[in-house]
């Protein structure tokens, strides 16, 4: 460190300190080591800062002090993202939103909770279960996750099929930009006036600036449920069934599918009952007034009965409906006990591609002499092949992550995209390059830049430079595959 | 006949980049009327879409249906009626015409917004062309999608101030089995205290209307929940099945007299009420103001937004937002179209015209 950088560094350090209170500004090694990785956990890097704000107004300070001095920012919800979206620098401060955590309203009337960035996904909708309501998105980490980070990564889950992703479920943020403006996007209504700032805030990554509050959509609770299971001894047909249900009008709550491997591993790991024979399930959840539920339950199951399934249950209360569950949402770590390391993928492709993708990602493990696991929103197409590997073993990295860019690269040429609900972080810099030509990125950072000219927040993630792409595409072309020079080789 | 015009589209944006020239994007200039009391006007040259027309691909079990901007509401809906599908945000067809690329630059969705989502809710993907003429894809044709900004939802309400839309991928949903309304003999504040109950509750309920003390409830989903729902919420009367198309469509004549305004407020508010045709449960209301100042700043109290329903109402960036939310939008549009080659009236430039 030159001296001029460590008396900018020292400065920066005490200007904070000035408006942040004790224990809100973290710089000792050890501590600041807790906030190296985010749920991508293959990629470290120390933060020089952490700050943690209590209040807008500290969030403002804090902005106002690192573009004062040029110091990239990296905002941070609970650290539980998959793509390295919270990344830090070594030369950047982390911004954690995570001691904002009050529920500033919930207006019963209008069916919104107005709600800080802090605040747990399940938080609000256990603050709202005892009026009936809830907040519909649920990404798998919602014990933990909190809504400003859903913000970020316009977050899905389970049930999105029919309810929509975060974008379709919140009404308004205060945004601050890193010049410190604070837009007030949307609100308690239905639509605004201006551009739609609060659907391009949703999924930006924390590119644009800092959310400091969110306008929430509550949805009436459904008030029955059915979960229905199917097994197949193929998965061909188990992947046209999807597309079938979905096409004879039928939108389910969620449609899930488990193949072979992923189905065993899960049975061993918790006992839910899985027919381990079966090369894959599909779990289907139907929801809504009991008239509607059990009228859509005939007809899923006599979809399912004419695409082949060997075998069709059906839990009606909620202690069996939990155990079908079980199985699926253990599936992560189930695998993850039958081979020391894996990585999972996030694209998604047309329903109707699902067969071909699923028969095509088994050709390609073979070709890399790797097994892959496939557990995923089946409805909506969203891929998440878990490719498995020891990288203890010689080689089995590179050969896991060049299996990666493969898929990827095939959710992109039958016309999906390289993530689904992960987002891009720093992982998929360079499938980006695949999935979008140098025009559309250069205008992606025209965007940017209208909202960070400084180009000091977050910098780096989500959106790659043309020079990266361009060195790929060369690469690309020699090498005949996708090298992935962000994953340490460890 | 469908189309392909995109190359010549682009060429034109081009043109005027060089010449230093702008132009006005027209569809079937059915919305005309929205924009063109801004100062528009005719010396701007306009550049319709309407024979880059044409549905590039539509699988039905896809839920998705991809179409160039020019293509007619109405050929699309054919389409998708023989599949049992629709478009589920209803945009309107003001005097029976409309195109997609126009339904979702205008961003106006129908009587089933809040609980069948809006226009820029089904947008998943567009190619649209930038000020430089360059043509450019964003989004797609999945559900899930967070590959980038989200510069297709963008467009949904930009008046075409950010490209000129080629086409666009947009959801669809299948219709509802069976579709009923119901109507109450009730005045506004207790067709809003019924709508307010009825908001926590799972019905399968798609839109409401109040009007001249009837309030009309539309029910879709499965012929038994619909049958359910009927008897649980009663109601007095029977309905004219056209009513929500001539409501979507502004066909019904409490919209034919002048000095309508729009406006959007928590749908709980409590006013304005006298005098106001009620839909989205009270988000979206619709009546005639005697004071426009006083009725601004009415609904900026009660956390809401309206204004005239007349040639200004297309100034997206321009008049009645907050001076910050201005200059950040002015900033896009300049990262779109650094010329102002598109409908520069619609985004005056920033210190310019005042209003």
């Amino acid at each position: 460190m030159t001296d001029d950088t460590a008396t900018r560094r020292n400065r920066v350090e005490s200007l904070l300190r000035e408006v942040l209170p004790d224990g809100s500004l973290i710089t000792e090694p050890r501590a600041r080591r807790i906030f190296e990785t985010d749920g991508l956990t293959a990629i470290r890097e120390v933060p020089w800062l952490v700050a943690l704000p209590e209040t807008e107004a500290q969030v403002l300070a804090v902005l106002r002090i690192c573009r004062d001095h040029e110091v990239p920012v990296v905002p941070r919800g609970a650290g539980t993202g998959l793509s390295g979206g919270a990344r830090p620098r070594a030369d950047g401060v982390v911004l954690g939103l995570s001691k904002l955590t009050a529920i500033l309203e919930v207006d019963l009337p209008n069916c919104v909770a107005r709600v800080q960035p802090g605040v747990r996904n399940l938080a609000i909708s256990e603050a709202v279960a005892e009026h009936g309501l809830y907040y519909a998105p649920d990404p798998s980490s919602q014990i933990a996750c909190s809504i400003g980070g859903n913000v970020a990564e316009n977050s899905g889950g389970v049930h999105c099929l029919k309810y929509g992703l975060t974008v379709h479920n919140v009404l308004g943020v205060r945004l601050i930009t890193f010049e410190g403006d604070v837009l007030e996007l949307g609100g308690k209504t239905f639509d605004a006036p201006g551009y739609d700032l609060l659907a391009l805030t949703m999924g930006s990554e924390g590119m644009l600036g800092v959310v400091t509050e969110v306008t929430v959509r509550l949805l009436p609770a459904p008030p029955e449920k059915r979960v229905l299971l199917a097994a197949f001894a193929e998965l061909a047909p188990a992947a046209e069934a999807v597309g079938a249900v979905i096409a004879a009008g039928l939108i389910p709550a969620g449609l899930e599918m488990m193949d072979g491997p992923a189905i065993r591993a899960a049975e061993a790991f918790v006992h839910a009952g899985y027919p381990v024979d079966a090369e894959a399930i599909l779990l289907c959840e139907l929801d809504g007034v009991a008239a509607e539920v059990d009228a859509d339950l005939v007809r899923v199951r006599r979809v399912l009965q004419a695409h082949g399934a060997s075998e069709i249950r059906v839990a009606v209360t909620p202690e069996d409906q939990a155990r079908l569950w079980l199985g699926r949402k253990s599936a992560f770590p189930a695998v993850g006990r039958i081979a020391p390391d894996s990585y999972c993928m996030d694209g998604t492709v047309p329903r109707a591609r699902l067969a071909d993708v699923l028969v095509r990602i088994g050709e390609l493990a073979a070709e890399h002499e790797l097994a892959v696991a496939n557990v995923f929103h089946a409805g909506d197409g969203n891929l998440h092949p878990l490719i498995l590997y020891d990288a203890n073993v010689p080689g089995e990295l590179g050969r896991a992550e060049a299996l990666g860019g493969r898929i990827l690269e095939l959710c992109v040429a039958v016309g999906g995209t390289v993530t689904g609900e992960h987002g891009v972080g720093v992982e998929k810099l360079d499938q980006m390059c695949v999935q979008f030509d140098a025009p559309a990125l250069a205008q992606m950072h025209r965007l940017k830049a209208a909202f960070d000219p400084a180009g000091l927040m977050n910098p780096g993630k989500a959106v790659p430079s043309l020079g990266r792409c361009a060195e790929l595409g060369g690469m690309h072309v020699h090498g005949g595959r996708l090298p992935f020079p962000n994953l340490p080789r460890f | 006949m469908d189309g392909d015009r995109a190359e010549a589209l682009c060429a034109a944006v081009r043109r005027c980049g060089e010449q230093g020239t702008s132009l006005r994007i027209v569809g079937s200039d059915s919305k005309a009327f929205l924009t063109d009391g801004d100062g528009g006007g005719p010396e701007t040259p306009a550049l319709s879409t309407a024979d880059h027309s044409g549905v590039l691909d539509y699988r039905p079990e896809e839920l998705v249906i991809t179409a160039r901007s020019g293509t007619r509401l109405e050929d699309l809906e054919r389409q998708l009626t023989e599949a049992d599908q629709e478009l589920a945000f209803e945009p309107p067809r003001f005097h029976r015409g409309g195109t997609l690329g126009g339904a979702v630059a205008c961003g106006l969705s129908g009587p089933g917004r809040p609980w069948r989502g809006s226009v820029r809710d089904a947008v998943l993907g567009v190619e649209l062309c930038n000020g430089h003429g360059e043509r450019l894809r964003f989004g797609g044709q999945v559900m899930k999608n967070v590959a980038g900004y989200d510069v297709s939802r963008l467009q949904a309400g930009a008046f075409g101030t950010l490209g000129l839309l080629l086409a666009i991928s947009v959801k669809v949903l299948p219709r509802p089995a069976a579709v009923r309304t119901l109507t109450f003999s009730t005045n506004p504040g207790q067709a809003l205290e019924l709508c307010r109950g009825w908001a926590a509750r799972p019905h399968p309920i798609t839109a409401t209307c109040y009007l001249d003390g009837v309030l009309h409830v539309r029910l879709a989903g499965a012929e038994a929940a619909v049958r359910a729902a009927a008897r649980a919420l009663g109601g007095d009367g029977a309905q004219d099945p056209d009513f929500w198309d001539d409501l979507r469509d502004h066909r019904l004549t409490f919209f034919a007299q002048p000095g309508l305004w729009r406006a959007s407020l928590p749908p709980a508010a409590e006013r304005p009420l006298n005098g106001c045709l009620i839909s989205w449960a009270g988000g979206e209301r619709w009546w005639r103001p005697d004071d426009g100042d006083a009725a601004r700043g009415l609904l900026a109290a009660l956390g809401g937004h309206g204004r005239p329903w007349d040639g200004s109402f297309g100034s997206r960036t321009g008049p009645h937002l907050p001076a910050v939310e201005q200059r950040y939008g002015q900033r896009l549009r300049l990262a779109f179209d650094p010329h102002r080659v598109f409908n520069p009236e619609l985004a005056p430039a920033e210190g310019g015209r005042a209003d």
